[in-house]
């Protein structure tokens, strides 16, 4: 087994080895001090949910880092302002520590609110606020009453804890907004589409099978997100939940306070996509929705074939490796690959929940490495040890791939392609196969000794 | 998505939109790179580690490895001390660096964590194996930026490792020893200074040294602790060199200013050796260090370089240009597109520090009398210039590309953060060859641009 701290043992398992069962992964614990983790902060946490609601003016209080690591990352796109692309900082200076930035803050919002004309403004905390004690909360609420929009404060302070944290932190936010407007017009039949981010315009294709579904969606949370949408999103009859690790504190509170059921689903993969649709037929208790959901699965499924049976022979037995950010989008990941013919053999996240592990465990093959909160040389010698064809993560796994030869897939913030949907599995297979079978991978010492499906011309093995 | 920007300017003070600088701690971490098996250390947040490698792996596409003391509430109440001690411990056992190079940051700064005094209790404890070393970098976000970031830790290679030097000066081969601070380059670039001063027949030490780590070929093998980096030896025997030469005062100043006090080497504070002026005065230092007459190969460099700035003349000449990014790089440019003929007209970085203002004046000497200059500036009064006064080109980094989409004008990616295009780390931008490279992208930009505006009997095949 691969080279692992001490600390981080009950971190990594292998599925359904023992009889009995592996025992629950500890997972959800902070990360050791000094390990190379691939994590991130309650900041970021907070700034990936929050920063798609496009018509929101989002300032960064604190040292001009935090924004300019923040600063349009994310393909979350937005079908009308890009307001949310623009990099707002205090840009905290040694004299603010000493004295205090709230002065900083407030002439900033002031500035950026006569000039945008944001809906609403969101004040992010930044570690070194919490320390100083600028009072965020009373210049918000202040500045609010000046402007008339609200100006919210996310408790993103980065020591606060992970980037789950900052999800929480979120979702206090959101929930400060929902419920702030009146629901006319939103009908019997409607939903909330919570942890969706719209990377490559994804949401797009989900919210046109809920249209053709005959179901109304009240507010993207929140890609493509806009203030007003969520301001009334308290009306819908349903939430839909993806991404769980980001959302579902929101979607507890709404169920709490506005009696609004919620439905954990996932766009990825086919069976995964077709569950959200029959998911959502059967909440409404509509034969002729659950009709039209088979409609749409159908036909989906129909034009996504013909490019997976094209891609599946390339496929077939190779191995590979997930490591991304919420354990819940590898459940779908492992579901998906397996659709190619591919099989699971490592898979890991940076902030699963015991829940989330047992479901990997039960779902992978006998054997198969699960693993919480890894490090680059985790991660590459699991890659070398499982021999493993491709890998599917992030920006800070795709080098450690490419360095041993192993194919690599984004399913991160950087990914360019919609991977969501039907289409986003057709999407996926086509991606998936473009890197497992490019022809660099012949030029590497690992690949050279075997022979390739489609040689280079000339050359020597 | 730049729709917002006004066109009348005003003074800001509160306030940065689009920053054309980021922290310190990101140039700490670089330049700890590029010491031979360091594992960079960055004391505070996860969050701070995390986005650091991110961003340094979106500009290199190479794994970028550094470790965290992983703050929590507790550590931002009760300091940052016993995070360190037990992070130490866990990086010698797990990761075995021979170097560990720790930076602080904003909330490790604010609360006041002491670094050399915790780094004493590691290693009485025990945290710290006999013949590994760590040294440190004050670094807290809130004062200059990733430059100034680089140029601390630079100089804290120095200070923890330099010694005097004991042995004599001169090398057995008869070559003269000479230390270069590369600045925040590319590691093609500290590859191309080293290559540079070899001709010149003098043995460097290029502290820090990214190339052979940023740039390590794929090998099929994953190797932690890339081959290359300047060693703790070479950082030893700096005090045995003629002269330290730093290239661009903001990211090398400091290191060479410490060699000068530690060892009593001389400092030579030059600008980045961008274009031909900037490279003439870089040969003409290493010419005078060495002894040793400029060898033909160079020369004739220096001629290829002489002769596509006659070729190409014509196509340059009273062409407007605004250039931004970190003020070394942003001074050398200004330079060599006066050089060329063109005019920069906006130039811009957004590093704290008055001397970049006068010593883009210096460097102009009145060859472009009305040109804005701004340190601490951002993107969006840079914008807002651009609208005032459009450009035929526009040089920076990625962060630029906004603003070539909204005004419409060519644009050459320089600098860092190259974020959206390949190639960068492999090709050096430093020296003659450099300079030829830079030229062939502004030519490149501006010819496209020209055959792409064309009318049909105007698009011509020669230009």
């Amino acid at each position: 087994m691969a080279r692992i701290l001490k600390a981080r043992e009950g971190q990594v398992t292998r599925s359904r080895i023992s009889v009995d069962g592996a025992p629950d992964l500890d997972c959800d614990r902070r990360s050791v001090a000094g390990s190379v983790s691939q994590r991130a902060c309650t900041f970021c946490g907070s700034r990936v949910v929050l920063y798609p609601i496009a018509d929101a003016l989002h300032l960064v209080h604190g040292p001009v880092g935090c924004a300019v690591y923040t600063w349009d990352i994310r393909g979350a796109l937005s079908s009308g302002p890009q307001l949310h692309r623009l990099s707002f900082s205090t840009d905290l200076r040694e004299r603010h520590v000493v004295f205090g930035g709230e002065q900083q803050l407030e002439a900033s919002l002031v500035e950026l609110i006569a000039r945008h004309r944001p809906n609403a403004a969101f004040v992010y905390a930044t570690c070194i606020v919490g320390v100083i004690g600028d009072d965020v909360d009373a210049v918000c609420r202040a500045v609010s009453g000046r402007t008339g929009i609200p100006v919210i404060p996310v408790r993103s302070e980065g020591f606060r804890g992970s980037k789950r944290d900052g999800y929480s932190a979120a979702c206090r936010a959101l929930e400060s907004l929902v419920g702030t407007a009146p629901t006319d017009g939103v009908t019997a039949h409607s939903v909330n589409l919570l942890g969706d981010f719209n990377l490559a315009g994804e949401i797009w294709i989900i919210r046109d099978y809920l249209e053709r579904l005959g179901v109304q969606v009240v507010a993207n949370l929140t890609g493509d997100g806009r203030v007003a949408d969520i301001r009334r999103a308290h009306g819908a009859a349903l939430n839909l939940v993806q991404c769980s690790g980001s959302t579902v504190g929101l979607a507890e509170h709404l169920r709490e306070r506005y009696g609004q059921p919620y439905l954990r689903v996932s766009y990825f993969g086919f069976e995964d996509m077709a569950e959200a649709l029959y998911g959502v037929a059967r909440h409404f208790k509509d034969p002729q929705m659950m009709l039209r959901a088979r409609e749409i699965v159908a036909e989906g499924i129909t034009e996504a074939m013909p490019v997976i049976r094209a891609v599946r022979p390339d496929l077939e037995g190779k191995r590979a490796a997930i490591y991304v950010g919420g354990a819940f989008k590898a459940v779908s990941l492992v579901r998906a690959l397996r659709t190619l013919g591919m099989r699971t053999v490592m898979v890991g996240s940076q902030t699963g929940t015991a829940e989330d592990y047992r479901t990997l465990t039960a779902l992978c093959d006998p054997g198969t490495v699960v693993v919480d909160d890894s490090n680059p040389l985790e991660l590459a010698s699991f890659l070398v040890e499982e021999d493993v064809d491709l890998f599917v993560g992030g920006v800070k796994e795709r080098p450690v791939a490419y360095k041993l030869g192993v194919a690599f897939c984004d399913h991160n913030h950087e990914r360019k392609i919609a991977l969501e949907g039907f289409v986003g599995m057709a999407n996926f297979a086509k991606e998936v196969h473009a890197s497992v079978t490019s022809p660099v991978w012949q030029l590497t010492p690992r690949r050279r000794r075997e022979p390739s499906p489609s040689p280079l011309p000339g050359a020597v093995r | 998505m730049l729709d917002h920007t006004p066109v009348a300017v005003m003074e800001r003070h509160a306030l940065r939109i689009n920053p054309a600088k980021t922290c310190q701690p990101i140039g700490a971490l670089y330049a700890a790179s590029g010491l031979h098996r360091c594992l960079p250390h960055s004391h505070g947040s996860q969050g701070c580690c995390s986005y650091h490698r991110s961003h340094l792996t979106r500009h290199f596409r190479e794994p970028v490895m550094a470790s965290s003391s992983s703050f929590t509430e507790g550590a931002s109440v009760f300091g940052g001390a016993s995070n360190l001690v037990q992070a130490l411990g866990t990086i010698f056992s797990t990761y075995g660096p021979d170097v560990v190079a720790v930076h602080t940051t904003c909330l490790s700064e604010t609360i006041g964590d002491d670094i050399p005094s915790i780094i004493a209790r590691a290693r009485e404890e025990g945290a710290i194996p006999d013949g590994k070393h760590v040294i440190h970098a004050s670094t807290p976000s809130y004062s200059g930026s990733h430059v100034t970031g680089f140029a601390a830790m630079a100089a804290g290679m120095v200070n923890y490792f330099a010694e005097e030097p004991t042995s004599s000066r001169r090398r057995k081969d008869g070559r003269t020893r000479v230390n270069i601070v590369p600045g925040f380059v590319e590691p093609s670039d500290m590859r191309e200074v080293r290559r540079i001063a070899e001709l010149m027949n003098l043995t460097p030490t290029v502290l820090p040294d990214t190339s052979g780590v940023l740039d390590a070929p794929a090998t099929g093998t994953y190797e932690f602790y890339p081959k290359g980096g300047v060693t703790v030896d070479e950082l030893r025997g700096l005090g045995r060199a003629v002269a330290t030469v730093a290239l661009g005062p903001q990211a090398s100043r400091a290191a060479a200013v410490a060699v000068e006090n530690r060892c009593y080497v001389p400092r030579e504070i030059l600008d980045l050796p961008i274009g031909i002026a900037a490279t003439d005065r870089f040969v003409g230092v290493l010419r005078r260090r060495a002894a040793y007459e400029v060898p033909g190969e160079l020369l004739d460099e220096r001629g290829q370089l002489v002769d596509l700035m006659a070729d190409a003349r014509q196509h340059l000449h009273g062409k407007k240009v605004a250039i931004f990014g970190d003020p070394d790089h942003v001074v050398a440019m200004a330079e060599f597109v006066a050089d060329l003929g063109m005019r920069p007209v906006h130039i811009l970085t957004g590093t704290p520090g008055k001397s970049f203002e006068k010593r883009v004046g210096t460097l102009l000497a009145g060859r472009s009398p009305d040109a804005n200059v701004r340190s601490r500036g951002d993107l969006f009064l840079l914008h807002q210039w651009m609208k005032n006064d459009p450009v035929d080109l526009l040089i920076g980094t990625s962060y630029g590309k906004h603003l070539a989409r909204a005004e419409d004008v060519p644009f050459v990616r320089y600098g860092w953060p190259i974020l959206d295009r390949f190639g960068h780390s492999y090709f050096p931008s430093v020296g003659y060859r450099g300079g030829l490279r830079l030229m062939e992208k502004i030519l490149d930009a501006l010819l496209d641009r020209r055959d792409r505006d064309a009318p049909d009997e105007e698009f011509e095949l020669i230009l």
